[in-house]
């Protein structure tokens, strides 16, 4: 039974990471239909962010918590300021072009980013700062679950309520859901479609961004390719989930943080990845748009 | 004189804005760089004053050019007349395409005796992709689904060959055929699940079923060999004779440069077949189609299947071209660049496929001058390319079928429309 | 004959023409000796190839200071693989069309399995600073390949002969699923299992890159090993330690040349104190070893990277059988590298006969005070 909550613990981790920044795919795609591959790249870019200023401060000798939330801070405004303006320049041109072209010039930027950090700054692996400290009261469960995956999974969850909230309470919100709709629609009763699409971007990157700190201090290392790989394994998630819907984001986290987790503790790591995309077919087959997500209806 | 100066001064005030967010957004990134074990912080101004400098100008520039075209749009939007670009008009007129096709296939042939065998080498790299760029193309350009993993039927292919070849020491051109058959049977295994999903789903269960059969590769040691790979491959077999290196490479560029041929003429046949227009129809509208009477099931089940062929044929003279291949040669990288040929070269448009694949894979064999930079140069490209030609390089231009006026009726409409 | 005139003629205006680097082969440079080096130099693994371009630089530039090879001043062509099969063979070819007949190289061992049957054919000889699978020496296949570096199974060995000798009763082999790592995971769990001290207690691989190793970490302490062996590079190798330490697991760690790396410190930080490593044997003794570091030192400013000395002692080794040999004729220079032994910040080294460098093994280290000291 230890061994099961374990598990369950290392997957709830894994899942929320993955959720996080699954929350700013699952958001554009609701918004304009992209699959961002240049997302996984924001997060990367949040990450070097943190660690650059956090870097910066602790030389000057800040204090501990001023470190944390102003390296924080710091992220989560340049993510947000790369995602603006990777907006800007590679899709808001193919706002009406071919369904396939704003996903190539996506990939294409995802290449430009990462040597743009592999130039400016270095190929080598970084070490991370620990921000986020080992608390007391954990000390008894350490061997099984550490002070920063509770952090984590506690962020995701809190995150996401108050996402929930945003879009449904808040008056950009009620926007967003109408541009999600009906963009032209939207348009016509005075809705100003490229705003919406802009902070759309810049929260989805705002919180790759915090995902791209926890990450970091969780695992104490990033370079320029963190990106890649995580924003793959997010954006899965986002489509087991059903793309497009909040909560569907981080459930699609959850199953398939779990599902790896367990996988690799019962059966075999080597397999874990085999396993994961699985699953993805198997409830593709059976719900075509993903756990949460809304039914296509097919206009003729 | 002051009208004009006001537009400018408003222009240059907008670069300067520009230039100034890109000083605030690369400002940690290129300006600080930390050494954490010395405790020091290099600032870099320089770097800060050539962002500042570089994106001025280059919104600068941005600008003109973005004007220009639109002033030129406007006029050819005023003349009517040019319905085709230049391009356009070049294929769709054989008298002009196939004296150029002819040339280009005559310097095709010569091209082993006039270059050395390193730019051999790379060119049959580049067809390679071209018949992988069309082979996909079927896929996604014609009957439109988007396919993320279709590097796995050329795992495919390139495994069949390998370990056929190991084990049971059967020949390239045994193989061929038989990598062919496999890759197409793999692309129904795929088709047959995904046949209910559509659009973006379908494009994360193709990048799933990439991934799988790679990891498979990658883990199961006993059947591939895993990470290490299979070397000692063969190379294509001549009637027997003992090649040295520079004559295969001759010889495996001739063949690349037949496959090509054969691949464009069938993909053409196909195009214009009961079952290519079948593919376009249910791009268009799945639900049309089946009302039409055209069996959803079996069309896009062979839209899987010839796609898939051709990739397991390329991967089958991969294997025989580097006699060595690992599961790493076959990333999700390697699928992006594939579907970047189709889309950037001009989706469903075969010389597009062909510009695009050449343009992708001797690109980054000539920046190689640019040394460090080359990747960076490589991605802004590919983005450039999406916003000025967001058709592709070459874009289709649809068919039409147009009631054409007798001469006298043409007069008339001239004479009253104004323009 | 006169076809071949005209190839190499039309060749050289083409070229010209182009812009391209190629030079038409053996015409302007007859009289300099042209060694290729060939690894990557870009991409994601390029701090893995530089140090061997900056090694052989210092040794030809101190070589040609001094009247070169044979009367002849020797030339490097430099060429980048990326570490990927498909553009090595490209390099190969390149480098064989260019007249090469000595190549330093290539790094990554996938690279140089499939550029090698390219060099054969060619006739040209190869030696590697890095290529550490045991297949490219051990199977026969390649006569005109060399290393100035220890196969992995030697280095396995070593791993699993130091575990016995601390006692360790159960062992978690865990790789990164690499060409590398994999492979000396594999030999690892060949020698544990041979051996009736120990036993393997869990066989994984990980994926390089995942966000998370904890549910691997919770594996292993359930496996109850009392030892990790690890076969692959520092990035997933200190999130694999620094996430057990942080579970409170004291289990031992011991790894290869691929962590023993100052980077996998600075990552892993207080984490990785403790940790065992196997690297190449420590030659800052042998006077050579200081005079390459101080080269490298006084030309570049900083410490050399990885593989730098294998490197160094490479290009020595090769372009010593050649002044041996007095020409760069195949068969004689084979013979010069079996037989003769040359000095080299490795050592005296010389080759047997399946290609490996005699007296060049690996010595165990442990991470002291932020530094890696060796095991005696």
């Amino acid at each position: 039974m230890d061994y099961f909550i374990e598990l369950f613990f290392s997957g709830l981790t894994r899942g929320s990471i993955y959720a996080l920044i699954a929350l700013g795919y699952t958001m554009v795609y609701g918004i304009i239909g992209l699959i961002n591959f240049a997302h996984g790249e924001i997060y990367m870019i949040g990450a070097f962010t943190a660690y650059i200023i956090a870097s910066v401060l602790s030389i000057y000798g800040f204090p501990a918590l001023s470190i944390i939330i102003l390296a924080g801070f710091a992220a989560a405004i340049w993510a947000s300021a790369y995602g603006y303006t990777v907006e800007k320049i590679a899709y808001k041109p193919l706002r009406h072009a071919p369904r396939l072209s704003p996903l190539i010039s996506a990939i294409g930027m995802s290449i430009f980013l990462q040597n743009y950090v592999l130039l400016a700054q270095t190929s080598d692996f970084l070490a991370f700062p620990e921000l986020i400290p080992d608390f007391d009261f954990m000390e008894p469960y350490a061997d099984k679950v550490g002070s920063t995956d509770m952090v984590i999974i506690v962020t995701t969850i809190v995150v996401m309520i108050a996402l929930t909230f945003f879009i449904k309470m808040t008056r950009i919100g009620k926007a967003m859901r109408a541009t999600s709709q009906d963009r032209t629609m939207a348009r016509l009763i005075g809705i100003n479609v490229d705003k919406v699409i802009s902070v759309t971007f810049v929260i989805g990157s705002a919180l790759a961004a915090i995902g791209g700190i926890l990450i970091a201090s969780h695992i104490g290392q990033i370079n320029f390719y963190i990106g890649f790989i995580a924003g793959i394994k997010a954006f899965t998630a986002a489509v087991l989930g059903g793309i497009g819907s909040i909560p569907g984001a981080v459930l699609g986290g959850f199953v398939l943080g779990l599902t790896e987790s367990f996988a690799t503790g019962y059966v075999s790591s080597d397999y874990e990845d085999v396993f994961a995309f699985s699953l993805l077919v198997l409830i593709l087959i059976f719900k075509p748009s993903g756990l949460l997500g809304r039914e296509e209806v097919e206009k003729v | 004189m002051m009208s004009s100066l006001v537009p400018l001064l408003q222009e240059t005030l907008r670069s300067l804005k520009v230039a100034l967010w890109f000083v605030f957004l690369t400002f940690p990134i290129m300006v600080i760089k930390v050494h954490p074990l010395e405790k020091s912080i290099e600032w870099r101004w320089q770097n800060m004053i050539f962002v500042g400098l570089g994106t001025f100008i280059l919104s600068i520039v941005a600008r003109i050019l973005m004007d220009q075209g639109k002033k030129r749009r406007k006029k050819r939007a005023l003349q009517h007349a040019q319905k085709y670009t230049l391009v356009q008009t070049i294929l769709r007129e054989p008298k002009y395409l196939y004296p150029l096709a002819f040339a280009t296939l005559a310097f095709g042939l010569v091209f082993p005796w006039i270059f050395s065998s390193y730019q051999t080498n790379i060119m049959i790299t580049a067809l390679m992709y071209v018949v992988l760029g069309l082979g996909l193309n079927i896929v996604v350009g014609l009957a439109g689904l988007l396919d993320l993993g279709y590097v796995a039927f050329y795992a495919v292919g390139a495994y069949s060959y390998a370990l056929l070849n190991t084990h049971f020491d059967l020949g390239f051109w045994v193989v061929l055929p038989l990598g062919a058959i496999l890759a197409a049977f793999f692309g129904i295994l795929l088709g047959f699940p995904v046949l209910r999903l559509r659009g973006d789903y379908l494009a994360i269960v193709t990048l799933g079923f990439g991934e799988i059969i790679r990891l498979i590769l990658e883990n199961w040691n006993e059947f591939s060999q895993g990470p290490s790979g299979i070397s000692n491959i063969d190379r294509p077999g001549f009637f027997g004779i003992e090649l040295t290196l520079d004559q295969s490479i001759t010889y495996l560029f001739y063949l690349m440069l037949l496959l090509v041929v054969f691949t464009i003429f069938v993909v053409n046949r196909l195009q214009d077949s009961r079952l290519g227009r079948a593919w376009v129809a249910l791009r268009e509208d799945e639900i049309a189609c089946q009302a039409m009477g055209i069996d959803k099931t079996k069309t896009k089940l062979t839209a899987f299947a010839l796609g898939a062929m051709w990739a397991g044929m390329v991967g089958v003279i991969f294997a025989a071209k580097t006699t060595f291949i690992n599961p790493a040669s076959f990333t999700f990288l390697e699928s992006a660049i594939i579907l970047a040929i189709v889309v950037i070269g001009g989706m469903g448009s075969v010389v597009g496929v062909i510009v695009g694949a050449f343009v992708l894979i001797l690109l980054p064999e000539y920046l190689r001058a640019l040394s460090e930079y080359r990747m960076l140069a490589f991605g802004a490209i590919m983005v450039l390319v999406m916003i000025y030609r967001p058709q592709g390089i070459i874009s289709t231009a649809k068919r039409h079928i147009q009631y054409k006026p007798k001469p006298d009726d043409k007069h008339k409409k001239q004479a009253a429309d104004p323009s | 004959m006169k076809k071949s005139i005209n190839k190499t003629m039309v060749s050289t205006i083409m070229s010209t023409l182009l812009g391209l680097t190629f030079a038409a082969t053996g015409v302007a440079n007859a009289d300099t000796l042209k060694l290729g080096v060939a690894g990557p130099h870009s991409g994601d693994l390029a701090s893995y190839g530089i140090p061997t371009t900056k090694a052989a630089k210092l040794v030809v530039k101190q070589i040609n200071s001094k009247g070169g090879v044979n009367g002849k001043q020797v030339e490097l062509v430099i060429e980048d693989d990326v570490c990927k099969p498909e553009i090595a063979t490209n390099t190969a070819t390149k480098l064989a069309s260019e007249g090469v007949k000595l190549v330093i190289g290539h790094i990554c061992s996938g690279a140089t399995k499939a550029a090698l049957p390219i060099y054969k054919n060619a006739k040209i000889i190869v030696m590697s600073p890095s290529a550490t699978s045991p297949g490219l020496t051990q199977s026969g296949d390649y006569p005109n390949f060399y290393r100035t570096i220890a196969s992995d199974d030697a280095q396995a060995a070593k791993e699993v002969e130091f575990a016995v000798s601390l006692g360790l009763k159960k062992i978690a082999v865990i790789h990164d699923k690499g060409d590398y790592g994999k492979g000396l995971a594999e030999f690892a769990k060949k020698f544990i299992e041979a051996n009736d001290k120990v036993e393997v207690a869990l066989y994984e691989g990980v994926t390089p890159g995942a966000v998370d190793y904890s549910a691997v970490v919770q594996k292993i302490k359930r496996s109850g090993a009392d030892g990790v062996i690890f076969g692959g590079y520092h990035p997933e190798a200190s999130k694999i330690v620094t996430q057990m330490r942080k579970k409170r697991m004291k289990t031992v760690f011991i790894s290869d040349d691929g962590v023993k790396d100052d980077t996998f410190i600075k990552v892993a930080g207080k984490y990785a104190e403790g940790v065992y490593a196997t690297g190449p044997q420590d030659n800052s003794k042998n006077p050579l070893s200081k005079e390459a570091i101080e080269a490298h030192k006084k030309a570049y400013n900083k410490d050399p990277g990885a593989f730098y000395e294998n490197a160094y002692a490479a290009t020595l080794a090769i372009l010593a059988a050649v002044e041996e040999a007095g020409s760069t004729d195949y068969d004689a220079v084979t013979k010069a590298l079996h037989e003769h032994e040359t000095d080299t910040p490795l050592g005296k080294i010389k080759f047997d006969e399946k290609g490996d460098a005699i007296g060049v093994g690996f010595a165990m280290y442990q991470v002291k005070d932020g530094k890696y000291v060796e095991v005696k």
